[in-house]
């Protein structure tokens, strides 16, 4: 059986597809609860109850969401490029799904442990800008072509910000392998040995980046409820703006995902004795979709101007600086060797 | 070269204005909800409150409103509309009282001016209908509102009494 799997072109491919399946299909289960966790914590901020009405606790409010979405009518608005228009959404879904395959939930679980992991990230979630770009302009709308416009300066822009930050977590590292990034953080003091301590800066700005990229408040402008009414999803109704929705979300908790293996060690234990597992990955995952929660409840929209003003400005200069600062502390093994960990990576 | 202010560039850089938010809506965020559950749950309303209108009877069954016509003169919005004639024993009634609730104001004004206390704005808030046509009321289904309400706009109508 298990050669079947491992050694036949059929029994690797259903093995591959089965992977991505379970990953997929958990994932998508994970949101609808992530998006009710989403509505609770943002309506306890403003001291409103939330979803409770569906289920125990309104837990199966998304599921209720999800048959209202799909049985709706779809509209396409007259002059709309019809295929782009579908197009979209799709992308948008689509490729912050399939960067999951190169997240490791634990020591081997991953569905592709491929050596240029955080190459294939960056790749598929520039895309993800097509999507948006995509759904603003096939909707022949202006708040939607505002909103698409705005999307993809801002998404652009922040993407070199998190570029450069990760670049610095791979010259530490020395391996674009996200598992090796993961081990490297492996250390004797646990919580501290991961990468957050060394790279602390940079674990706020690509925090704050990852909230740029996604389209979250504080940085909501392609939406921007108030002004573009709902930006390049305007025109979108039914299942694509599901779609949109799911893919949007998506690409919120693959970030937490990310910012768990990149700064704060994957499925590593936080307390030295503690043993390792994917408990800790989902639970690093919960603590940060809770702080991206959070930040859309409490802060208010940026300006367009200050937005680009703190990308291009502040972050891209501070974290260009912070990249040549880790090659000169990997190179000569400044702070005790804290930057350079090439013992697995090489 | 303006002056650097150092205090505001570093809270800038600490995120202190993030941090005091957050403390903030995590402070929140453990506060008793505000939210009442309406159709389960109910806000107080006060004896004052305006409502559904309702025309009361006496207890022994007469109506009251004597078809003196004050609330028709008053309605700033022009909704009550009365006809009246003699009845066999001789006494003034209506036989037309109609109010226009797509008209009304709920102002207050109608059971204001009633010498009778015959015309009232209940505690019922909750008559939306279906059609407009159900919302233009006759005689027949106010009295029947002040047969529903009577308990509650007489308690009302006692506890407001003082400070009127």
């Amino acid at each position: 059986m298990a050669d079947f799997f491992y050694n036949t072109n059929l029994g690797i491919f259903l093995l591959v597809t089965g992977e991505a399946l379970l990953v997929i299909v958990l994932l998508l289960v994970a949101l609808a609860f992530l998006m009710y966790a989403d509505r609770k914590i943002w309506a306890a901020v403003q001291m409103r109850k939330g979803p409770n009405i569906v289920g125990v606790f309104g837990l199966l409010q998304s599921f209720a969401d999800f048959i209202k979405y799909i049985v709706k009518e779809i509209i396409v608005p007259a002059g709309a490029d019809k295929p782009v228009y579908f197009l979209a959404p799709m992308i948008t879904l689509v490729f912050p799904l399939i960067v999951w395959a190169v997240i490791p939930f634990n020591e081997g679980w991953v569905v592709s442990d491929m050596n240029v992991g955080i190459l294939y990230i960056m790749a598929a979630s520039s895309l993800v800008v097509y999507g948006v770009i995509m759904g603003g302009w096939a909707s022949n709308s202006k708040y939607a072509f505002l909103g698409a416009l705005r999307s993809a300066a801002q998404m652009i822009s922040y993407e070199v910000s998190i570029g450069l930050i990760i670049i610095g977590v791979i010259l530490s590292t020395g391996s674009l392998n996200l598992s090796d990034i993961v081990h490297a953080q492996d250390g004797k003091y646990g919580f501290f040995s991961w990468y957050w301590l060394p790279q602390l800066p940079m674990v706020v700005l690509f925090f704050v980046s990852a909230l740029a990229e996604t389209n979250r408040p504080p940085f909501d402008l392609p939406e921007a409820e108030s002004e573009l009414v709902a930006g390049y999803q305007v025109e979108y109704s039914s299942t694509p703006f599901l779609l949109f929705m799911i893919g949007e979300l998506t690409e919120v908790v693959f970030m937490c995902a990310l910012i768990s293996v990149l700064f704060f060690g994957g499925w590593l234990s936080p307390i030295p004795g503690l043993p390792d597992g994917i408990l800790w990955m989902i639970a690093k995952m919960a603590f940060f979709f809770f702080l991206f929660s959070m930040v859309k409840a409490i802060t208010p929209r940026y300006r367009y101007d200050q937005l680009m003003r703190l990308g291009w400005k502040v972050f891209l200069p501070f974290s260009l600086g912070w990249v040549v600062f880790v090659a000169f502390a990997a190179q000569f093994g400044w702070f005790g060797g804290a930057y350079a960990r090439w013992a697995v990576g090489g | 070269m303006a002056q650097i202010d150092w205090t505001r560039a570093t809270k800038y850089f600490l995120l202190w204005d993030f941090m005091v938010g957050f403390k903030l809506g995590l402070k929140y965020f453990f506060r008793p909800k505000a939210t009442l559950n309406y159709p389960h749950e109910k806000g107080y309303l006060s004896p004052r409150f305006r409502g559904e209108h309702a025309l009361r009877r006496y207890p022994n069954g007469e109506e009251r409103c004597i078809a003196c016509k004050l609330c028709e003169a008053i309605c700033p919005a022009q909704a009550i509309t009365i006809d009246a004639e003699p009845r066999e024993d001789g006494s003034r009634r209506t036989t037309r009282y109609d109010i226009d609730m797509t008209k009304c104001i709920y102002c207050g004004f109608c059971q204001e001016a009633c010498p009778v206390d015959a015309i009232v704005e209940g505690p019922n808030f909750e008559f939306a209908t279906e059609t407009r046509e159900e919302l233009f009321y006759d005689k027949e289904k106010l009295l029947e509102n002040g047969a529903i309400w009577e308990a509650e706009i007489a308690r009302n109508l006692e506890m407001d009494a003082p400070y009127r």
